[in-house]
């Protein structure tokens, strides 16, 4: 038995106070409807994500796991269920859930530091020095200082991720929502991330929902990982990784825990889910 | 240097072998002046002010028209690539009116308006505004979705919204939407200038008339290189900081 469930055993499921959970996710279901067919991308799908937690949702492509963070974000509606942060319930977007893109998502017509004053410029309680200060702060975090008046198309695609995330780690939310953010990144670069993801994570003790289909990186960098069907995605198996951080990649436990989660996938992907 | 020689070599050239064919003598100098000639009618009408209040004239045409067109146009194509419903009506108009070459509106307009300044207005803004509305409503959708989703996440919405980000994301489409403006307002009001003689203004489209009239080829001639000399220069003026500072920003070769 893992954390989660032990949390979930706590409260009843029509009644959930939510007070010692960041996240809570009841029973959402999401169908998308094209002119031609219908298609069922969620189903019912129920999680809860502690406070400083890292979960890392995997799956096999098309199973709805990016959808799922867009409705956690705010940015999709679910068709039933719905999402709760810090027990309220997520009716839209809202800045303390930020996500960061696979795609590039930095705003060309904006420099560097441009893009991650962006999201400060939106909170009203900052004044325009602690702003600035911030910005130079988080764009120091992620190694970019010397390159905040630099445009965005001349970062590689590994910088632009790191603005990415200093950009969303700068408005201070409570939750960060990842969607295979290093997905179109080469080897090395990733792996450099995950040292950075972990360092930040070690410092800020933020919440972090991690949405990949690399085994190996979500057991680098998730206490749990949470395993989803094919569409319509349902989570149906939940691992506790309970390694010492901060972890790498080559790590052979971590390889043991990858390769236990691929075989999981693998018996749903034939068709039985295994127990 | 070189991009510099090259060229300037090539239209030196160009002028020679037409001062030499001008010279020998095979055509008539009525029909086939020399360069020398353009140059002197050119010199000479600079000099009595014809030019000078011709290009004036034309000018004022221009920038109302290409003004209304756009006040018209740039909003009707944000609006047409953000609503099917618009689309299927007012961008199929678009699509439509847009192939109708600008001077096919002359007689309309001489018949509604007269010989008069609106008449040439009219031609002008006809001309110009479906060509950017087409233009910018092309742009407009193609702006990724995710610059929305990214601002939406922190905390942008309405105004916001629109002017932090989606007009700054459209900038692009909006000049080339411009810039095809542009050029349609030009060719349009040379078509209305040539064929709406009125006596409230003498516009270069004018010069060019009268020069046929009076068989004053060197006239003719001579009007038809200020207009391909302006044209290129509002290119320049306009357009090119513009597309160069987006060519910075984005990374795109828009040149």
């Amino acid at each position: 038995m893992n954390m989660a469930e032990a949390q979930r055993q706590g409260v009843t499921p029509e009644h959930v106070s939510g007070a010692s959970s960041k996240l809570i996710v009841e029973s959402v279901s999401k169908w998308f409807r094209t002119p031609r067919a219908t298609v069922h991308a969620l189903d019912g799908i129920s999680m809860q994500v502690a406070a400083g937690e890292v979960v890392c949702l995997v799956g096999p492509s098309g199973c709805g796991k990016s959808t799922l963070l867009d409705i956690i974000a705010g940015l999709t509606k679910p068709d039933s269920g719905h999402v709760l942060a810090d027990g309220q319930l997520v009716t839209g977007p809202g800045r303390q859930r930020l996500v960061v893109f696979q795609e590039p998502s930095l705003f060309p017509w904006l420099d560097v530091f441009g893009n991650v004053m962006f999201g400060l410029k939106l909170c009203p309680e900052l004044t325009n020095g602690e702003r600035r200060e911030i910005a130079h702060r988080f764009l120091g975090l992620v190694g970019l200082e010397k390159f905040k008046r630099v445009h965005v198309h001349e970062l590689s695609g590994g910088m632009k991720q790191r603005v990415a995330l200093a950009r969303a780690l700068a408005a201070d939310p409570q939750v960060l929502l990842m969607d295979e953010p290093f997905g179109a990144l080469d080897a090395m670069t990733r792996e450099h991330l995950y040292d950075d993801v972990q360092r930040i994570w070690r410092d800020s003790g933020k919440t972090i929902v991690f949405v990949t289909h690399n085994m190996r990186e979500a057991v680098c960098l998730g206490d749990r990982v949470l395993l989803m069907s094919q569409a319509p995605g349902k989570i149906i198996q939940a691992f506790d990784i309970p390694l010492p951080r901060p972890r790498s990649i080559y790590d052979v436990e971590l390889v043991g825990h990858a390769a236990r989660i691929a075989d999981a996938l693998r018996g749903t992907v034939g068709g039985g889910v295994p127990e | 240097m070189r991009r510099i020689v090259v060229p300037s070599l090539f239209f030196l050239a160009l002028l020679g072998i037409w001062g030499i064919a001008a010279g020998s003598g095979r055509w008539s100098p009525v029909l086939f002046p020399s360069p020398w000639s353009v140059a002197e009618y050119l010199w000479g009408a600079l000099l009595d002010g014809t030019l000078v209040e011709a290009i004036f004239v034309t000018m004022k045409r221009l920038l109302a028209g290409y003004a209304i067109g756009l006040l018209i146009g740039l909003p009707l194509g944000l609006v047409t690539s953000s609503s099917q419903m618009l689309e299927d009506t007012v961008g199929a108009l678009a699509l439509g009116l847009q192939t109708l070459p600008s001077v096919c509106w002359v007689p309309l307009a001489l018949l509604w308006f007269g010989q008069t300044e609106g008449a040439m207005l009219f031609v002008v803004v006809m001309g110009t505004v479906w060509s950017v509305i087409i233009a910018t409503d092309h742009g407009a959708r193609t702006i990724p979705p995710i610059y929305a989703r990214a601002a939406r996440t922190m905390g942008s919405r309405g105004l916001h919204l629109w002017t932090r980000v989606m007009l700054p994301a459209s900038l692009p489409f909006l000049v080339s939407g411009m810039k095809q403006g542009w050029a349609f307002a030009w060719r349009s009001l040379m078509a209305a200038e040539i064929y709406v003689t009125i006596l409230t203004g003498f516009g270069l489209g004018q010069l060019l008339h009268y020069g046929r009239e009076l068989q004053a080829m060197d006239q003719v001639i001579g009007a038809m290189a200020m207009i391909v000399l302006i044209g290129s220069l509002a290119d320049r003026i306009l357009f090119s900081p513009w597309e160069r500072f987006l060519h910075r920003r984005w990374g795109t070769n828009v040149e």
